[in-house]
């Protein structure tokens, strides 16, 4: 269809080989990060730099599977991210819905209320103290209720709910249906793909987010994976990277490494689906909100 | 009609019935709404009213209302410490070196993979690049540990093998903003790509062709077709990130920082967790952390005034 001339063709070549180094770039570290994570000890003793490991093992993952720590930290971390997403999806719908309706009084007022808390807050110290009189310290719900609704997503929603075509609303009025029916059962069918870009949304961040439960969560038994990674990683939990390592077949950086393989391969498993939504929801939410 | 009619025979009550009324007919909608508004109120109002310990000494065990006031000495104190200047600095750095990088790159990216015309290849290229975005902070400073760290990390690893003298990559000040900019760049040029290569596929083809029978090169191409095609899309971007100039990236930051490196990184965010949570000197870190706000919701309200001039406003 289209007749390259020379320069063209020198032209797309360049493109291609900095597009597959970029590509390499993004993913080689990672394959690093698993193939260390399966090294013997006495294999990088030998050969020095492990790129491509000869023998396996998974005795680091043992090693790390044994903690207790890690599995505690799986179910609050699963816990966080199921009943955390799914009441933020729910409390974000419902808000959205009513802001969606230009007819409702005080909408506008309503609607600058929540916007504003996008451009000024109070500020990590007061908002502390709040969640501390609130009596919310060292307890799971610190995660998920404080982080209850995003304005950003509930703005994308209500902007996703007003562009529906009324008619077909109107017409299940005509018919007898009350507000919640018509939510339920016209509005909600039509907003599956936005839906599930918001549920994604707040999955990822709730699955990605370490620094809450450093504020807000002493008690090692509330502690989120993200957490327990990162004390692995700056060995400040000493005791639970060194003293796995200390039987001696695997080394203090390959139980590092495991562990961060471990807390990836869930999203790893969800990426395909995560990467077909997330496109539509980044331009859905991006310049026009 | 009947109800109107008494409404208007008590003019005081008749605002007060007709308000009662609205609220009434739309009982369900706002029951809807409710929910959300007292969660706003109570996480998002109540603490900006808790920004008053910013004028206060605060202590803990006398509490917000019975700690003395002080004015503005904690930021007076705040602008006179000698911090102040290093944690401005630090933070405005690392911004612009964001914006410089972070926002060209994914520009540059999206413009590359414009030029495939292999859609396959283009596809995997663009799921691949995507992917670091889904990986927290953690896991990337994790990542990082394995290339960089001083003893197993795969680069001194390497130095050693060529007799250089292992680098600490993780804990050099010199370092520091190095890693924190490349690695941003790293974890967003695929997703920042996105809403480019969208802008990108709205350009009419037929603009391409006409320039190509005229005999223009891939630069005018680019120049006078492609780059005008996004410019709007990129004026956007660009005010937007510099609404956000003080905010330098609390999270990546925080699992960067350590004793060492802290002097060329720190930025406010990480100062204020440290002086107000760590320290207890909770009155300071709150006028900082209201310092921060103010100049931050300056910036927002003149980027959405400038956005409007462009390509309609942000909200």
């Amino acid at each position: 269809m289209i007749h390259m001339t020379i320069g063209e063709k020198v032209w797309q070549t360049v493109v291609y080989v900095v597009l597959i180094i970029l590509s390499l770039l993004c993913v080689l570290p990672f394959l690093y990060v698993v193939a260390v994570s399966v090294t013997p000890e006495s294999e990088v003793l030998r050969r020095g730099i492990v790129i491509i490991p000869e023998s396996f093992t998974f005795l680091a993952y043992k090693e790390v599977f044994i903690s207790h720590g890690i599995w505690q930290a799986y179910k609050i971390t699963l816990f966080r991210t199921i009943v955390g997403t799914a009441l933020n999806v729910f409390f974000t719908v419902i808000a959205a819905y009513p802001l969606s309706k230009k007819y409702l009084p005080g909408r506008s007022p309503f609607l600058l209320f929540i916007v504003f808390t996008m451009m000024f807050s109070g500020g990590l110290i007061p908002t502390y103290l709040l969640i501390r009189s609130l009596g919310l310290l060292n307890s799971p719900w610190v995660l998920i209720i404080p982080n209850l609704i995003s304005a950003f997503n509930l703005v994308i929603i209500k902007g996703f709910f007003e562009q529906l075509p009324g008619e077909i609303e109107e017409s299940a009025r005509v018919d007898g249906a009350s507000e919640l029916q018509t939510l339920w059962r016209i509005i909600l069918p039509l907003s599956l793909p936005v839906l599930s870009t918001i549920s994604l949304f707040y999955a990822v961040g709730h699955w990605n987010s370490y620094f809450d439960a450093i504020v807000y969560i002493n008690d090692s038994n509330y502690m989120p994976l993200q957490v327990i990674l990162r004390n692995i990683l700056l060995n400040v939990a000493t005791q639970s990277a060194d003293s796995l390592a200390n039987s001696g077949a695997v080394s203090t950086f390959a139980v590092q490494m495991a562990t961060v393989v471990v807390t990836t391969v869930p999203i790893l498993i969800v990426y395909p689906f995560l990467q077909k939504h997330f496109i539509k929801g980044v331009l859905l939410g991006s310049v026009k909100g | 009609m009947q109800a109107k009619l008494a409404a208007d025979a008590i003019p005081i009550s008749k605002k007060r019935k007709t308000w009662i009324r609205t609220i009434q007919k739309h009982k369900v909608m706002y029951a809807l709404l409710l929910p959300a508004l007292i969660y706003f109120a109570v996480f998002k109002y109540i603490p900006m009213a808790g920004i008053m310990i910013a004028f206060k000494n605060y202590n803990l065990a006398l509490g917000l209302w019975d700690s003395p006031w002080v004015g503005f000495k904690n930021f007076t104190d705040f602008m006179n410490g000698v911090y102040f200047w290093d944690i401005m600095k630090n933070t405005i750095i690392i911004s612009l070196y964001k914006l410089l990088f972070g926002f060209s790159a994914p520009i540059v990216l999206a413009l590359l993979l414009n030029e495939v015309y292999s859609q396959w290849f283009k596809k995997i290229v663009q799921t691949i690049t995507y992917l670091p975005h889904f990986l927290s902070w953690v896991i990337v400073y994790g990542i990082m540990v394995a290339l960089l760290a001083p003893g197993d990390g795969l680069f001194n690893m390497i130095l050693k093998d060529f007799g250089v003298e292992p680098i600490s990559f993780l804990t050099e000040p010199a370092w520091g903003r190095m890693l924190i900019i490349l690695s941003e760049v790293w974890k967003d040029i695929g997703w920042g790509a996105i809403l480019y290569l969208a802008a990108l596929a709205g350009i009419d083809p037929s603009l391409y062709e006409a320039a190509r029978m005229d005999g223009a090169s891939k630069w005018r191409q680019l120049w006078h077709i492609t780059l005008p095609g996004i410019r709007g899309v990129i004026i956007l971007m660009l005010i937007l990130k510099l609404s956000h100039i003080l905010d330098a990236g609390f999270d990546q930051i925080f699992m960067f920082a350590n004793t060492f490196n802290q002097e060329k990184i720190d930025i406010i965010d990480t100062w204020v967790y440290r002086e107000g949570l760590e320290r207890l000197k909770i009155g300071l870190a709150t006028a900082v952390g209201l310092f921060k706000a103010v100049i931050g919701f300056a910036l927002v309200l003149a980027a959405n005034k400038l956005a409007k001039k462009f390509d309609g406003q942000i909200w």
